[in-house]
């Protein structure tokens, strides 16, 4: 996924345009249509929306940026921004970690099976996550296996209703994400060791590099792709989560484990209050937007190689 | 190059399997539980005494999930052939051709990648009610290929750029218009794409949940993976039963990702990502 836009290599010398440039044009409109009129419109209206106050019933107030104001001062908004931040340890680093770990292990000679256990690993990430909600809501309940499990073996008094639990809910539904999104990074970073030159490792193990030193100075700075787009992947599905939190804890108990997309849904069509819901709306995907444009700059390399290109000069000039 | 030490090659192994063993037994736990006589309370994960499909029937006709699936399905068949055809003209030209602002239009399509929904439902919902959009099946199929097109105008964007120049400019030279092109030379090359995308495209529409759930008011039209979650939500405490409409909402796009798995496992090693 590299989601640099490159310039075109084509770019033509300028000269005068003709009607003939722009009909290409008629093959964008009707994509553009469609992804304007119900994307980027919504979008910006939701950004109008922010700067009132109303209930989506009778006449909105305009209070300019007070909504924001009151994401930022009242608890239970900011509690859910901070929520979806913890979340990110299990949605993105955990999983990350575990892929990591297991490439590590299993880099260094290939396996036969593979097959089966990638089309194994990245089934949680095919299903709706609604269902991997309530599966696991059935898991962490009263009756579910976890406490079954710790019954079973001697640690009886460490059951509780998980979701139901102050200190362990959020805990609880983050484990969820790790389940999900750890196959995704696992098998993630095993296709990316595939395409490393294995001239490298054998560089790496002439100058006498032992299992961890090669993979800390030939996998890991190879990997930088596949971590950038696992690390974008899975920190959006932390900050924009909103099925398994819904399913699972409904935000509860108390407002342990709300997050962003749960209280304006909540907000919008439960409490009438159109103008703060969007506001958090505006903020959750700025945060996205700001998340995943610096994953996506670290993890450019070093040659800025789009001043390289012979059409980017043509166009800078014109 | 094989020199990795017995004793890792067993490590991973065994750690490959337990990571399996992991991955299965969520799975198989509530398959368990859907197998198990209805209406009696159902612990850990205990094998059916006895094996009874009675809570597929009850999830299937009581509690309408013939139905969701049935909405599910419109609306997949609807956004899955519309998003290929409107990706596909979107980024042949954005891929091949030079239009003047060509990459800002592509630019502007990228930047909607990372749009969460959480973004757009709010006043999607007021602005569609307007227009009686709600509750209705085009609507979430309008907003579903719009929330989708970002990816899919970037996804046949990259594959038309990789597609050899020369050979376009053959058939540019040949008088061959660019309609023609597309259809004649660049169309059955596209295939495998085109292919990923679908598939990509039907997960997303059958798994979407928070737009489904404001869009559709009306319970009856909604879709499975929302009338799962409604249910929930409801306190629904027959297990069995839920966990039977959990592995019927599951079920379809397991089936489509074991025919499909190639496309699937390029798609989503390659990025693809949303809702």
């Amino acid at each position: 996924m590299s989601r640099a836009k490159e310039p075109s290599a084509r770019t033509a010398p300028r000269r005068a345009r003709t009607w003939r440039d722009y009909r290409g044009y008629l093959y964008v409109l009707p994509a553009l249509a469609v992804y304007l009129t119900f994307a980027v419109l919504p979008a910006l209206h939701t950004a109008y929306l922010s700067l009132f106050e109303w209930d989506g019933v009778t006449l909105g107030s305009w209070v300019g940026l007070g909504n924001y104001r009151e994401v930022f001062a009242d608890p239970a908004l900011r509690g859910s921004v901070v929520n979806a931040l913890v979340l990110i340890v299990f949605f993105a680093f955990l999983p990350i970690l575990a892929g990591l770990a297991m490439t590590g292990l299993l880099a260094r000679h290939r396996r036969r099976g593979m097959g089966v256990y990638r089309l194994l690993f990245m089934l949680p990430q095919v299903v709706p996550l609604v269902a991997v909600g309530v599966t696991w809501r059935w898991l962490y309940g009263d009756d579910g296996l976890i406490n079954e499990t710790l019954g079973g073996i001697g640690l009886g008094g460490w059951a509780r209703a998980w979701l139901g639990d102050f200190d362990w809910a959020l805990v609880a539904v983050g484990l969820v994400g790790t389940w999900v999104l750890s196959g995704l990074c696992m098998m993630l970073f095993l296709s990316g060791v595939q395409k490393i030159d294995p001239q490298l490792y054998e560089a790496a193990r002439l100058d006498g590099a032992g299992p961890v030193r090669e993979f800390v100075s030939v996998t890991l700075p190879q990997l930088r792709g596949e971590l950038a787009v696992a690390l974008t992947v899975t920190t959006v599905a932390a900050l924009a989560s909103f099925d398994i939190v819904y399913v699972t804890t409904g935000g509860g108990p108390g407002e342990e484990t709300t997050v962003p997309g749960l209280l304006v849904y909540r907000l919008a069509f439960s409490d009438g209050k159109v103008g703060l819901a969007s506001a958090l709306g505006v903020l959750l995907s700025l945060l996205i937007l700001v998340i995943v444009y610096i994953v996506n700059r670290l993890s450019r390399p070093e040659t800025p190689e789009r001043s390289l290109r012979p059409g980017s000069a043509v166009r800078s000039r014109s | 190059m094989n020199t990795a030490s017995r004793a890792e090659r067993w490590t991973g192994q065994a750690l490959l399997a337990v990571l399996a063993i992991a991955v299965v037994i969520p799975f198989l736990s509530v398959f368990l539980a859907s197998m198990q006589p209805s209406g009696e309370p159902v612990v850990g994960m205990s094998w059916p005494e006895r094996w009874s499909l009675d809570n597929y029937r009850q999830a299937w006709t009581v509690a309408g999930f013939s139905e969701l699936m049935r909405s599910s399905l419109l609306i997949a068949v609807g956004v899955v052939p519309a998003s290929l055809v409107l990706a596909g003209l979107a980024g042949y030209a954005l891929g091949t051709m030079r239009l003047p602002g060509g990459d800002g239009v592509a630019a502007l399509f990228v930047a909607g990648l990372t749009i969460p929904v959480e973004l757009i439902v709010v006043p999607l919902y007021f602005d569609l009610r307007g227009v009686g959009l709600t509750d209705s099946y085009l609507g979430v199929i309008l907003v579903e290929i719009a929330l989708f097109m970002p990816f899919g105008v970037f996804w046949m964007r990259t594959h038309f750029r990789t597609t050899p120049a020369a050979l376009v400019e053959a058939a540019r030279i040949d008088g061959a218009s660019s309609w023609t092109i597309l259809t004649r030379v660049l169309l059955p090359l596209a295939r495998p794409s085109l292919t990923t995308l679908g598939v990509l495209v039907f997960m997303w529409s059958w798994n979407q949940f928070l737009l489904v759930l404001v869009l559709m008011q009306d319970a009856a039209k909604r879709t499975a993976p929302a009338g799962l979650g409604f249910f929930v939500g409801q306190n629904n405490t027959d297990v069995p039963m839920l966990a039977a409409g959990t592995i019927l909402v599951m079920l379809p796009i397991t089936i489509v990702y074991l025919l499909f798995q190639r496309s699937f496992v390029s798609g989503l090693l390659r990025g693809a990502f949303k809702g």
